[in-house]
């Protein structure tokens, strides 16, 4: 059989329904395979599409996205997918084409070196030099990418080496890798100090990540956390996996969370971090990071622990391991409740003080924080939700209540501008029966708007809510609040304008700038069949709020 | 059961570990033999902000499997955290912290330095002491060998350098553990 046909199968072995890619010389061969192979291919529109796609589709559902693209600039439009899969922990594959084994090293046509391009940004990568290689190493890319904390795997394929005839058999069992068995279980020994501590703790916050969503541990931290009444925080990457109607839910943490959680943090004498990283957004500055507290850090990649901040009670092992061993280790202890009446009273404090909220217009002016409460309203709660990454991202975390994990798929490492409609589009094909909405920015979405071709060619009925204030409206604060106003390139304009734009791709569009109006417009567009896009004016010059300002400490929140 | 009686762990008792051991050390590292893993290894190196002090690469006694070994020093690197982001390496086997008591270290390294008449015989009595070899004689230069420690070979060339040090090269430390006496 063909190598390519071989590689076709070797997907197809390992689960694979959907690929999401573009061809060009060096991956002919594998698109003529995909021609009879059955598997259904979504043609992207340019790569960084392709690879978005891929992440949004293994976000929606914990299975492996796959991307494709050709040698040279095919694979280098790929690099900011890898990067943001890898700074969101995103089991994927992406399949690159090659040149020639023999024009390897000479510069040709369309050759770059995308193994070493991408070295720093993918869990592991494979440049195959014998066709043979290729069914075993898309088994062990798949097994790696989705093992342990999970990560993009790269397979380069020259296109020589993907035409020629090898015996395929399908790879079996777990391969043999010498130098990657991730540790899952947690020690039981350390779990039990862990809990010991905690029935000790009075002020203690429960700080989870995306890890939870990543080892599907949500129930057990509900399990976990309301065993007793301890308090939790979300990042940005965890949100969905503790409800956030919960009565001990805190809110998001971090520079855009609430005032209560970062407090919280401020204030605890004992944090667990759970598949959490102790990122530069959530610490602000680190040397007045938390600091009447003591550290359980449980993570399923040891090297995150004492990263940061160094932990007191380090637990390395996958969430969904941990947290049931420590739930019953903790419960066996019959720790006193009441212990925590103070620390509450604090907290409830805090929360009425401080509730998030916004001024709104008197107007028919429509706030950005108004439109998130519309879109919370119109989709009943139960949308999956897509954004990029600026302040529509922040008040979609702030206002929209996410109930389930995997129901909100951002950019939270990279922070990707362009990142949602790609997302949206590989979430909907994951996930056909939910409604999937991208929140976008007008900043990002027009960095990506070629993939409405991908969305009206393929049918894929995503609707895509535009929050446009005209502005790159992130930096635009930012310049505003600390670089004197002084507003260097960051205003867009009224260009494109998006309605027609939308159609001449083949959607159907509409504009709202009237408030009254907003919640039936997105109704509208929701019942609408085929892809849909809702062009939202919203207030320009609003802020996002509260704010840690970077490099300051969470008691100095501004807003 | 009463919150802070003694069976429970008490929150002020907690510690954490101290990053920095301010002390040299040797990571020996066993790698697949395959294209491109030392530049994982360099890369990683490079993104991390770690900074290597000598790298030595060799093959083992199984084909399949490279030694690396490098010395950092562990007054500026977190060392802890340099071996968990090696261990991330697929291509990483297995690495060793070398303990300084059991390890057996050593480096080799050429010196060329300038030699004549009248000092020769200083310099070939330095080698003599440092147990070094000469390898190669012109008229004005003799080139030495010198085998030893990391510090043995820092005290040779800090001896041999006002003489008129020409050239060096150093191949960085390879080391392995002593064998137990009853082995």
């Amino acid at each position: 059989m063909r190598a390519a046909d071989a590689l076709c199968e070797a997907l197809k072995a390992e689960g694979v329904e959907h690929v999401f890619g573009i061809p060009g010389g060096a991956n002919l061969p594998t698109y003529d395979a995909l021609y009879d192979a059955d598997l259904l291919h979504i043609q992207s529109r340019h790569e960084q599409g392709a690879g978005h796609a891929a992440e949004g589709y293994a976000k929606a559902t914990g299975r492996v996205g796959v991307a494709f693209a050709t040698s040279g600039p095919g694979a280098t439009n790929l690099v900011t997918a890898i990067a943001d899969a890898m700074m969101d922990s995103v089991p994927t594959v992406f399949i690159t084409g090659q040149v020639r084994t023999e024009l390897i090293g000479t510069d040709g046509f369309q050759e770059a070196d995308v193994t070493g391009i991408t070295l720093p940004v993918v869990k592991h990568s494979f440049l195959v030099t014998d066709p043979r290689q290729i069914p075993q190493y898309i088994h062990e890319a798949f097994h790696i990418a989705n093992t342990g904390r999970p990560g993009p795997v790269l397979v380069d394929v020259p296109q020589d080496l993907s035409r020629a005839d090898i015996e395929y058999e399908p790879a079996e069992g777990s391969p043999n890798l010498p130098g990657y068995k991730p540790t899952t279980e947690g020690n039981i020994k350390q779990i039990r100090i862990a809990a010991k501590a905690l029935a000790n703790a009075r002020r203690p916050v429960i700080y989870a990540g995306g890890g939870v969503v990543n080892a599907d541990a949500s129930q057990e931290l509900i399990d976990f956390a309301t065993s007793d009444k301890l308090p939790v925080t979300l990042t940005v990457m965890g949100l969905g996996a503790f409800p956030a109607p919960h009565e001990q839910w805190l809110g998001m943490l971090g520079m855009h969370g609430t005032r209560t959680a970062n407090y919280a943090m401020d204030n605890a004498d004992l944090i667990l971090a759970i598949g959490s990283r102790f990122d530069d957004r959530i610490t602000g500055k680190l040397s007045e990071f938390a600091p009447r507290a003591k550290f359980v850090h449980i993570d399923v990649d040891p090297a995150e622990i004492s990263k940061n901040v160094p932990a007191h009670i380090p637990i390395v092992g996958d969430a969904k391991d941990v947290l049931p061993k420590l739930t019953r280790e903790y419960r066996a202890l019959k720790a006193d409740t009441s212990r925590l009446d103070e620390w509450w009273g604090q907290i409830r404090e805090w929360q009425a003080e401080h509730p998030l909220g916004y001024a709104d217009s008197s107007d028919s002016v429509i706030k950005p924080q108004f439109m998130i409460e519309a879109m919370y309203e119109a989709t009943e709660g139960e949308a999956i939700i897509t954004s990029d990454v600026g302040q529509h991202q922040m008040w979609a975390a702030q206002y929209y209540h996410f109930s389930r994990p995997r129901q909100w798929i951002n950019s939270g490492g990279l922070g990707t501008m362009g990142f949602g409609l790609p997302a949206a589009i590989g979430a909907k094909v994951a996930r056909p029966d939910d409604t999937v909405v991208c929140l976008a920015g007008d900043g990002s979405l027009v960095m990506v708007c070629q993939e409405f071709a991908t969305a009206a060619a393929h049918d894929i009925p995503v609707k895509v809510f535009l929050m446009n204030n005209g502005y790159m409206g992130m930096v635009r604060q930012w310049q505003e609040l600390f670089w004197d106003g002084r507003y260097s390139s960051v205003e867009l304009g009224d260009s494109p304008d998006w309605v027609k734009l939308a159609e001449a791709f083949g959607w159907s569009a509409a504009r709202c700038d009237d408030k009254r109006e907003l919640t039936g417009a997105m109704r509208d567009a929701l019942e609408t069949d085929g892809p849909v896009l809702l062009d939202v004016h919203v207030d320009k010059t609003e802020n996002c709020f509260p704010m840690i300002p970077a490099g300051a400490a969470a008691r100095d929140m501004v807003g | 059961m009463e919150a802070g009686t003694p069976d429970l762990v008490k929150l002020e008792d907690l510690q954490v570990g101290k990053m920095l051991t301010g002390r040299k050390h040797i990571l020996s590292l066993l790698v697949e033999n395959k294209p491109g893993v030392l530049a994982r290894i360099a890369g990683l190196f490079s993104r991390r902000g770690f900074n290597i002090d000598t790298l030595a690469v060799g093959p083992t006694e199984d084909p399949d499997i490279s030694r690396v070994t490098l010395t950092l020093d562990g007054a500026v690197h977190p060392i802890d955290q340099v071996t968990k982001q090696l261990h991330k390496l697929v291509n990483v086997i297995k690495i060793r912290d070398m303990e300084p008591d059991q390890t057996i270290a050593r480096e080799m390294a050429l010196f060329r330095v300038q030699a004549a008449v009248e000092n020769r015989a200083d310099i070939m009595q330095f080698a003599e002491i440092f147990k070094a070899r000469i390898v190669d004689v012109s008229r004005r230069t003799l080139t030495i060998e010198v085998t030893g420690t990391q510090d043995k070979i820092d005290s040779f060339e800090r001896m041999i350098r006002p003489h008129g040090l020409i050239e060096m090269a150093r191949t960085g430390e390879v080391a392995i553990t002593r064998s137990r006496s009853d082995q």
